[in-house]
């Protein structure tokens, strides 16, 4: 049976490990120390089980949305309602762990990078909720797009820093983060959003996540009776869908999509599906996997709708999953994106984030493919309040 | 793999210490990069780093990421870096070392790089954000051609990984100065001088200080207790600002010169 563990160097196969400077390897390996230590811990436990039951709301609802179902004519369609999460999206969930992680640490200064500012507003909120000084670095493209995280991380009293470099996003936010931690190794903590970064960020990420499929399948059996035929989520570094189903992957029967950013167009740098001929293998930000590029090995620039999934790497697990074809990769365009944002909207009385309005534009096309008896669970990974002025823009154009 | 050693022999046995200056290949573009590679040879470098310029220099600071940019958008390949290489085997016989990020050089190939690197004259490869085994395979990579792959060390690097990485080092070891990005600063902390000494303990290796040595006060500061001196975004903040006039190979000429202890003080200090 393949394992779906990293190895103790943090390799999934050929993907993830720890490239990194020289300067970032004693706090690294301070923090595998750590993470191993309270991983299983009792007490650690407990107190992140506390704040994710009363804090952050869990369990999230698992919706079955009736009229979206009607609509498509095929299978059942569950929605995991990750946006009725503390601060609106999935991201909270592994704030909360690494929070209590960086405080057993002994750290007082907590930095993070945002795209879409999901993982920025949930950083900033569990920053106030244990005092502790927070800096945000978010791409100031995408400051122009979420303008309204910008504002909440500021009230929570985060420091949000616009970084004008290179394409102005997500990428561009993770390289100044790895700056500021690099120069202050003592006393900062980098809470990295997504499953991605060097060893042991990504397996760390994806066990807090994960607790979105563990519910997900007590919540099917209990309404069905038995597992989904499908999960579907999308994928930008890869923490949500990862999430989600990284507790059903040793079930063979269940079928699996992780839904990339098709953006406006195929030419490299009018997308950002890494699972395409444009991309190759290699390091970005401390690790190994598919990555857009050029021939010369320089990083591509991404186009997406959503923030969120404007990237150009993908997590290390998903490279693996992908080349042993446990999970299928596919994209949506921009256009279809904005289509099941404005269905869902209509149909469910759910304004979804543009994130993950791209994997309701995947159920939108398989759903009907499927029988009437299956089932579908589409991680509906964060609502939709921070796009709102974005696609009003976009279909006044 | 002589070409590195010889210099600090020659160094040494003229009691004196390296000056070892960085640019990124290809700022502002090609030939002017060549010409001023000259001119830091005719001014006294030792040893010459050569930036392969990424997109993504996380290791960097705002000087050397905006000459980095500049490099690509002047169109700047490393194969055109090697043959640059090639072509001031001319006219000298100053070590060079190539320093960058891993992505470039993986996707040129490891195998390929060393072979062309070799053949182009070139002394050494630095590879920031690879260290322990990816390191280690990469070193006997390059040893296989002769080349040197210059490890790294910091004031966060602990005594039993300073044992392990001297143990596969080879033509100098490049010890960062500061927890920190490259970038001038006016003054070198002292955690240079403890890390230098931590060092020796493991290794008879000769020791370049870097990051953030911009005056010449840091560079004598630095020939106290090390064997040589790397001085990047000083010079490279130079180039940027020359541009707008376009006389740039002067300017770091001048620059340089008033930067490099004179030699009598160099050999004084020893």
């Amino acid at each position: 049976m393949t394992s779906y563990e990293p190895n103790e160097q943090g390799y999934w196969g050929d993907y993830g490990g720890r490239y990194v400077p020289e300067t970032l390897v004693a706090p690294i390996d301070e923090l595998t120390e750590a993470y191993f230590t309270y991983r299983d811990d009792g007490g650690f436990r407990a107190e992140m089980d506390g704040l994710l039951k009363d804090f952050v709301g869990r369990p999230s609802p698992l919706y079955f949305a009736e009229r979206l179902t009607e609509k498509l004519g095929g299978a059942k369609i569950y929605l995991k309602r990750e946006d009725l999460n503390h601060t609106g999206a999935h991201k909270i969930n592994n704030c909360v762990g690494q929070i209590l992680l960086a405080r057993r640490m002994g750290k007082k200064r907590i930095i993070a990078e945002t795209g879409a500012g999901q993982h920025g507003v949930a950083t900033a909120t569990v920053c106030a909720h244990f005092g502790l000084d927070c800096v945000v670095y978010m791409g100031t493209e995408d400051m122009r797009r979420q303008e309204l995280n910008v504002f909440r991380m500021r009230l929570m009293g985060a420091e949000v820093r616009g970084v004008d470099s290179g394409s102005k996003t997500l990428k561009d936010a993770i390289n100044e983060a790895l700056r500021d931690w690099v120069t202050n190794v003592d006393t900062t903590y980098y809470l990295l959003g997504s499953a991605l970064g060097p060893h042991p960020y990504p397996l760390m990420v994806r066990d807090f996540q994960s607790i979105i499929g563990r519910e997900t399948r007590e919540q099917i059996v209990e309404k069905e009776g038995r597992l989904p035929d499908l999960l579907v989520a999308c994928v930008g570094g890869g923490s949500n869908s990862i999430g989600l189903f990284h507790d059903f992957l040793k079930d063979k029967s269940v079928r699996m999509i992780g839904v990339e950013a098709g953006g406006r167009g195929g030419a490299l740098g009018e997308h950002a599906a890494r699972f395409t001929d444009d991309s190759a293998v290699g390091i970005l930000q401390g690790t190994k996997s598919y990555l857009l590029q050029n021939e010369h090995g320089q990083i591509a620039v991404t186009h997406s709708v959503s923030a969120g999934l404007d990237y150009a790497s993908v997590g290390p697990e998903h490279a693996f999953l992908h080349d042993h074809k446990r999970v299928e990769y596919t994209s949506v365009s921009d256009d279809e994106a904005l289509d099941a944002f404005k269905l869902l909207s209509e149909t469910e009385g759910i304004i979804p984030a543009l994130e993950s309005a791209h994997a309701i534009a995947q159920i939108v096309k398989t759903a009907p493919e499927m029988p009437r008896d299956s089932v579908a669970v589409v991680n509906l990974s964060g609502r939709g309040d921070k796009d709102v002025n974005q696609v009003q823009e976009l279909l006044t154009d | 793999m002589a070409q590195i050693g010889d210099k600090f022999a020659e160094l040494r046995k003229a009691g004196r210490k390296g000056f070892i200056p960085f640019v990124s290949a290809g700022d502002p573009d090609l030939a002017v990069s060549r010409e001023i590679v000259l001119a830091l040879s005719r001014n006294g470098a030792d040893i010459i780093e050569l930036g392969v310029p990424f997109t993504d220099p996380m290791a960097d600071g705002p000087t050397i990421q905006a000459s980095s940019q500049r490099a690509l958008d002047s169109g700047t390949t490393l194969a055109d870096i090697l043959q640059m290489v090639r072509d001031l085997r001319q006219e000298i016989d100053t070590p060079v070392v190539l320093f960058s990020y891993l992505n470039p050089l993986f996707r040129y190939g490891f195998e390929k790089l060393a072979a062309e690197a070799a053949e182009a004259g070139v002394d050494g490869v630095l590879v920031t954000d690879a260290v322990d085994e990816v390191a280690f395979v990469i070193s006997s990579v390059m040893r296989s051609r002769d080349l040197d792959l210059i490890s790294l060390i910091a004031p966060t690097t602990s005594d039993e990984r300073l044992g392990r990485i001297a143990a596969n080092a080879s033509g100098f070891i490049y010890a960062v100065s500061r927890a920190g990005v490259t970038g001038a600063q006016s003054e070198t902390s002292s955690a240079a001088q403890e890390l230098v000494s931590r060092a020796r303990r493991f290794t008879d290796l000769p020791i370049a200080v870097g990051f953030g040595i911009s005056t010449r006060q840091q560079i004598e500061d630095v020939w106290r207790y090390a064997d040589a001196a790397v001085v990047g975004s000083a010079i490279v903040r130079e180039i940027e600002r020359s541009i707008p006039d376009g006389d740039t190979v002067e300017i770091v000429n001048n620059f340089v010169q008033q930067l490099l202890p004179p030699v009598a003080k160099n050999r004084a200090e020893i």
